[in-house]
């Protein structure tokens, strides 16, 4: 194929589509277009190594301009996609110029839900590198730290303030805030992580109101409780960054809406890749999103497939994969737990480190999920069995051989 | 022939070399890659740079042998 792919969007998943179009054999031209100025540069580092001073600027890096001249992907950075002509397939810029494509790949992935309360300076998100160096260098001062929000990247902001030492507090409305993902018995035990580490939880809590500016703020709860901070995180989610398709005729409803090759619904010249693309997963039978840095990587090398290969796509179905690094707990996750119909727990969630693991039964009698604490190993061996679609007790029975030696028994 | 490198310090277990190469890429109990060859066909290249790159801590590399 030789027409011109367009990419909108620079971070993991628009950068990993350019770079498996070459490698598929795509000969025409690649543009790939970035709202930030900076080269691409890759997130999950902003809440753990590089919030915590240990990696600099360099060790994000995602594609240098050597690497883009190697693949001859022309960078267009630090302008925006403001707009889509999809009669006269051209994507218009935020300084007035027009990029024409063949195809064109949407990867604007998602931006982090704003603060809701007026304080006036003190509240971070982390969703950018600008937000990372913004609350790296709060960081640095001193005064506690209230992180708004349990989820992954509020866990992981919370471990990293904890280690650098400021007294932090987590708050969340759910008495255990990651069950959302993980159901409420497994839910319980990683979203204890904090309190063992000595971080004070205020989970089964909202949030009302933070008034004051950085160094002197005021955090009040739903239950009337004041905490005073000099930093707050605010991790409350994220919203897919579709704005600049309004308009252009694309189905968007929680993203842009796409068919089980990632194209979008009805126009099979335009994909979509990563955060911002709600795609039909024909193993779940249902559109999902996922946000996860895996899940943009492995969709941009299905996409670029597809592009290549038009006469033979294929239908983009994985297992969903995502870790969080918290304390010295490594939590890692693959299937969709929040669905499950019965789990096993194996391993020893009391030792310290723990290592222990839920495996978890689908609807259908399935190995559907599973989560580990500190166990790769056993992460590695029940995520391709996953994604094989074994059976529980033949994949518990496989999996035993792993588990025995280490706890004495599966169940 | 392309050469194999893998950084265990670098490592984090993350797996996700296995999901398309796990031919090459194995881990062990502590969770680190271990390499099950070093040198690959340049057949084999395309497949396994693709399971390099999924390394979100970039310990993993194919180089020109």
């Amino acid at each position: 194929m030789t027409g011109t792919v367009a990419i909108v969007g620079a971070s993991v998943g628009g950068v990993r589509t350019a770079q498996a179009l070459r490698a598929e054999g795509h000969r025409g031209p690649i543009v790939l277009i970035g709202a930030e100025p900076h080269l691409p540069y890759d997130k999950p580092p902003l809440s753990k190594q590089f919030l915590a001073g240990a990696w600099d600027h360099d060790r994000l890096a995602l594609l240098t301009e050597a690497d883009a001249a190697a693949d001859g992907i022309e960078l267009r950075l630090g302008v925006a996609a403001t707009g889509l002509d999809r009669a006269g397939r051209t994507v218009e810029l935020a300084d007035g110029t027009r990029v024409g494509y063949d195809t064109l790949v949407v990867a604007t992935g998602a931006t982090a839900r704003p603060s809701p309360w007026p304080a006036e300076s003190g509240v971070h998100v982390l969703r950018s590198l600008e937000d990372g160096e913004g609350l790296r260098a709060a960081l640095a001062e001193t005064g506690p730290v209230v992180v708004v929000g349990g989820g992954f990247i509020g866990a992981e902001v919370a471990a990293t303030a904890h280690a650098a030492a400021r007294p932090v507090t987590i708050v969340d409305p759910l008495p255990a805030p990651i069950a959302r993902v993980l159901g409420d018995e497994v839910g319980r035990l990683v979203s204890d992580v904090h309190r063992r580490h000595g971080v004070t939880t205020r989970f089964g809590t909202g949030v009302r109101d933070v008034v004051g500016h950085a160094g002197a703020l005021e955090v009040t709860l739903t239950d009337g409780t004041v905490l005073r901070a000099g930093t707050v995180v605010v991790g409350i989610g994220a919203e897919p960054a579709v704005d600049w398709l309004a308009g252009s005729g694309l189905e968007l409803d929680n993203g842009l809406v796409c068919d089980e090759y990632c194209r979008a619904v009805g126009h099979p010249e335009i994909f979509g890749v990563g955060d911002v693309a709600r795609w039909f997963h024909p193993h779940h039978g249902e559109h999902v999103r996922v946000e996860h840095w895996t899940n943009a990587v492995e969709q941009a090398a299905c996409v670029a497939h597809n592009i290549t290969h038009p006469e033979t796509p294929v239908a983009y179905r994985p297992t969903e994969y995502v870790w969080s690094d918290q304390y010295d707990w490594k939590i890692q996750i693959a299937g969709r737990p929040s669905r499950a119909a019965g789990l096993d727990l194996v391993g020893d969630p009391s030792s310290d480190p723990p290592r222990f693991a839920a495996l978890y039964r689908g609807e259908h009698g399935e190995l559907s999920a599973a989560v580990t604490v500190n166990w790769p190993k056993l992460l590695v061996a029940a995520r391709r069995l996953i994604t094989a679609g074994t059976p529980y007790e033949e994949g518990l029975s496989v999996l035993d051989k792993l588990i025995t030696p280490a706890t004495g028994g599966a169940s | 022939m392309a050469k194999l490198t893998a950084d265990p310090d670098l490592c984090q277990g993350y797996g996700n070399c296995l999901t398309t190469a796990s031919d090459v890429y194995d881990i062990d109990d502590d969770g680190k890659v271990v390499l099950l060859t070093d040198t690959i066909p340049e057949a084999d290249r395309a497949r396994v740079e693709a399971a390099a790159r999924s390394c979100p801590v970039r310990a993993l590399g194919v180089v020109d042998g």
